[in-house]
């Protein structure tokens, strides 16, 4: 995946990897320090963190805790961005990543990047880097760990959503 | 999955009915709403679409504007309504008020009035949310958030500090809701002032009670000095602006013989040379600009928890989170 | 909606009918009386009182077992707001309310628009309480022109024209000499000089009583101070005129010690004591409650406490109402801006016997004393008595009678009352002025 992004986007001078909080955030790391090392070179890191820009905000009871959104200190304007998330599915997330985004500034390109596509889109929204495509079935949900937050990196299929606490 | 933050009711009213947790909540939310403002472009879009009225019956433009740019920062339509008029015409005008904004469908009311209560009583006659921005000597909720969250940033925590509020706080709604927040995270709080602008029974919610500055000066880690109305001396609290400077005023020279370094707050707008001293205003101490800061994310916070959609959708809406 | 049950069930007996009353417990502490006996009215007065009495012919007979028969109640502190005020009450819904209530006489105050300060006025009142056909109707006058507090009003004219007492209640009397002046003057007519004791300069600008509740709400308090002062001032000023003051509305624990000292001197001081002052604390206030506002304000626990102490043994002579109705949206305001003061007409029998009589404060005797015998001494009225001869005045109470306050039942006009929904024992089922039932329950 490293490599594909680079090769997109035509190198790291111009590069900004943009996670999406908070696993969306751990895999933007994991590849940043992925393509140092093949690069030799310091990659551009940022975090999104899409709270105030969800879509669903008028009718969510208790109001969700917002995270801290930031930015690599040269900013985003004309740089290439690559917003990272763990899994794509109905691509709300993206477009409200995408929306706050362009508050931030004027990227001269984006791309979407996802470790794993689980289809079920509910918007026109599609990878431009895929790790892995996976069909899952609406009633089933797929969970990346990742290191910092989980203590390892995997991808599971929970079968029978369990009930939320 | 998404971790919340608790709902506090329809309302804010005062931080009185409020607990030290849901106090803190507010404060913590109103941490990522300070870089909003930093932005370039300093608007999120959570609030899109809702309506909301400042309704100030009482001159203000301190907390007006802020509650104006705290809800254009997050993209709400606003309207502000701003009367001044006799006690009788106000009363009057009050559930008049209320009826109209119900019909007009209103999804938030900021209200500034002049007498205690106000709030409550549109908040028990509308179903939108009330903000109150002040409602006689009784409340000023968000101004005691503010106050909260500038000494927090600037001692670190608010647990066992020393705040003393001096001036009139017969008069003060900033000092009532400054005593309820501070006393519910944890603060030792003190009035100090002239005897005839202490309320009875002050004691009785657990502050302590200075009758000299100096000895306030000597106690506190914080000074939140509050604006004394000339009304009071036109009513005889106090003889003179000159005499309440000489015995109250916060000056460098008093200040000096504090045992540490204290931090001033004032809620302002400041007659300087009565209450406080330029100098001091000025000086390095002062955290009166933090607080206009923090008064925008503070006021950001509280509308962002209170504009949320109905408790019951909660359970639907945890599952949205997922990508 | 309104049960207007007067009316009707006065209708089915011919006006002026004797009637029997058989078998009740009659409750008549003029006569040190407390027992099991029959009374009979004829002609509008008192016929005859003791057992085994028989009805004369076309009398109606009202079998009163169970039931307690007591001279006519007697409330002698009610704002009618007529005239000026009709939208809160008239004297004809406020004398309907009262026989409701079990009153067969109310004392009109003269705060209304114009005041009551002269006896062209008085007679207008007076005409218009004999109209109502309910209970009847006293008037007081004002005691200075336009209750300013400048000069004395024409007191002589106006007891002439039938005044009972005078007072400029809800404006205190604050020049003292005006005071002396009333006091001395008044003195030659008979009439006692009410006065609402409150010293403005004290309570200047307060909503509430003063405490930890008005600090708490923000809201300004009046000193028990602002009270205790004008007692001691319109005491001192009796006992050197040797007038009759009547004090209104006591609330405070140093002013109620002050009248059982001064009496204890002899001055001719009767007071006041209010259901309200006897049930309720300031902490009714919480939540800016309207209902609860009221002047004087609802005061401390020890307050409450002292009030009730004076009112049993004596010190405060006379329940009062202090009915003071309001239209609805005259109290659906801020607290600031909603005018003081509660409807009582319709509650305060049920009140004083489900809370006081009740749980043993008071015994049934001392009831009807404080409500009926020493009101009528304190101003000279006809009744407070069932004594032969006596107008037939008479209130009936069903003792075991439960029931909830509802305020959108009463007959007064206005429905401003903190103890809606109060679940009581005790209330009047029959309510006969002059011989004539003005009202029943049905």
């Amino acid at each position: 995946m490293a490599r594909e992004v680079t090769e997109r986007t035509g190198g790291t001078e111009r590069l900004v990897l943009m996670g999406i909080h908070r696993r969306g955030d751990e895999i933007a790391a994991l590849l940043h320090d992925e393509i140092e090392k093949a690069e030799g070179k310091p990659v551009a890191l940022g975090s999104l963190d899409i709270t105030l820009y969800r879509d669903d905000l008028g009718t969510v009871g208790p109001r969700p805790l917002i995270g801290e959104s930031t930015l690599p200190p040269e900013g985003i304007d004309d740089r290439v961005v690559v917003i990272v998330d763990d899994v794509l599915y109905t691509g709300r997330t993206a477009r409200a990543a995408l929306n706050e985004l362009m508050d931030w500034g004027r990227p001269s390109k984006v791309y979407l990047c996802v470790l794993i596509d689980r289809g079920g889109r509910e918007l026109p929204i599609q990878p431009d880097i895929v790790g892995r495509k996976v069909e899952v079935i609406g009633n089933r949900k797929i969970e990346v760990l990742v290191p910092a937050l989980d203590g390892r990196l995997a991808v599971e299929i929970v079968k029978n959503l369990p009930a939320e606490k | 999955m998404t971790p919340t933050v608790a709902h506090f009711g329809k309302d804010l009213i005062g931080l009185e009915p409020l607990t030290g947790d849901q106090i803190r909540a507010i404060l913590d939310t109103a941490e990522p709403f300070k870089e909003i403002s930093e932005r370039r472009i300093k608007k999120v879009p959570v609030l899109r679409g809702k309506t909301i009225v400042n309704l100030f019956f009482e001159p203000s433009t301190r907390t007006r504007i802020s509650f104006e740019f705290a809800e254009k920062r997050l993209s709400a339509d606003t309207v502000n309504i701003q009367t001044a008029g006799s006690s009788v015409v106000k009363g009057e005008t009050l559930v008049d008020t209320a009826r109209n904004l119900e019909a007009m469908r209103i999804d938030m009311v900021v209200m500034r009035h002049s007498a205690s209560g106000a709030a409550r009583f549109l908040a028990e006659r509308i179903p939108s949310n009330v903000i109150n921005a002040g409602d006689g000597s009784h409340e000023h909720p968000t101004q005691g958030l503010l106050d909260l969250l500038t000494i927090r940033d600037n001692l670190g925590k608010i647990e066992g500090a020393k705040v003393c509020i001096v001036g009139d706080i017969l008069h003060s709604r900033v000092a009532r809701s400054n005593i309820y927040g501070l006393i519910k995270l944890g603060a030792e709080v003190a009035v100090c002032g002239p005897p005839t602008l202490q309320p009875v029974g002050i004691e009785e919610l657990g502050v302590h009670i200075f009758n000299r500055v100096e000895e306030a000066i000597e106690w506190a880690d914080a000074l939140n000095v509050l604006r004394l109305q000339l009304e009071r001396m036109q009513s005889g609290y106090v003889p003179s602006l000159r005499e309440y400077n000489r015995l109250w005023g916060i000056s460098t020279a008093r200040l000096e013989h504090a045992p540490k370094e204290l931090l001033i707050l004032h809620p302002g707008p400041m007659n300087r040379g009565v209450e406080i001293d330029s100098d001091v205003a000025d000086g390095e101490h002062s955290v009166i600009l933090d607080q206009v800061t923090n008064g925008v994310a503070v006021r950001m916070a509280v509308l962002y928890l209170l504009a949320g959609g109905a408790p019951e959708k909660a359970e639907s809406a945890k599952g949205g989170a997922e990508s | 909606m309104k049960k207007k049950t007067g009316a009707k069930a006065a209708a089915r007996f011919a006006d002026g009918a004797p009637i029997l009353f058989r078998g009740g417990r009659v409750v008549d502490p003029s006569q040190s009386l407390d027992g099991v006996k029959d009374l009979l009215l004829v002609d509008g007065r008192v016929e005859a009182l003791g057992k085994g009495l028989s009805a004369p012919d076309g009398a109606r007979v009202v079998d009163c077992k169970g039931l307690v028969v007591m001279p006519g109640l007697i409330d002698v502190h009610v704002h009618l707001r007529e005239p000026g005020g009709e939208h809160k009450e008239t004297i004809q819904t406020g004398a309907r309310a009262a026989a409701a209530g079990g009153f067969t006489a109310v004392g009109a105050m003269p705060n209304t628009d114009p005041p009551i300060d002269n006896p062209a006025a008085v007679a207008f009142v007076l005409a218009a309480g004999q109209r109502a056909g309910a209970a009847r109707v006293y008037p007081l006058g004002c005691i200075s022109v336009g209750q300013k507090g400048e000069r004395l009003a024409e007191i002589g004219e106006m007891v002439a024209a039938g005044a009972v007492g005078i007072t400029d209640d809800g404006h205190p009397v604050m020049d003292s000499g005006l005071m002396r002046l009333a006091l001395e003057y008044a003195q030659i007519f008979g009439v006692p000089v009410a006065d609402h004791p409150e010293d403005l300069g004290l309570s200047r600008g307060g909503a509430m009583n003063e405490g930890l509740v008005a600090t708490r709400l923000g809201l300004h308090g009046k000193p028990n101070a602002s009270e205790d002062v004008h007692i001691l001032r319109d005491l001192i000023v009796a006992e050197l005129t040797g007038g009759h003051i009547h004090l209104q509305h006591v609330s405070t624990r140093l002013g109620i010690d002050a009248i059982r000292q001064a009496k204890a001197r002899g001055v001719r001081v009767t007071a006041e004591a209010t259901p309200h002052h006897m049930l309720l604390t300031d902490e009714a206030v919480e939540g800016y409650r309207t209902e609860a506002k009221m002047n004087p304000p609802l005061r401390s626990r020890a307050d409450v406490d002292a009030v009730i102490e004076g009112f049993r043994d004596g010190t405060l002579d006379v329940l009062a109402t202090d009915h003071a109705p309001h239209h609805y949206d005259e109290k659906e305001q801020a607290f600031d801006d909603a005018p003081n003061g509660i409807v009582g007409l319709e509650t305060a029998l049920g009140l004083v016997h489900a809370h006081l009589v009740g749980p043993g404060v008071i015994d049934l005797s001392t009831m009807v004393e404080r409500m009926s015998v020493s009101p009528a001494k304190a101003f000279n009225l006809p009744g407070g008595t069932l004594r032969k001869g006596s107008p037939a005045d008479v209130t009936v109470m069903d003792p075991a009678h439960v029931w909830t306050i509802d305020a959108d039942t009463f007959l007064s006009k206005s429905h401003n009352t903190p103890f809606n929904g109060w679940e009581l024992a005790g209330r009047a089922v029959m309510t006969v002025v002059g011989g004539r039932v003005v009202w029943e329950l049905e």
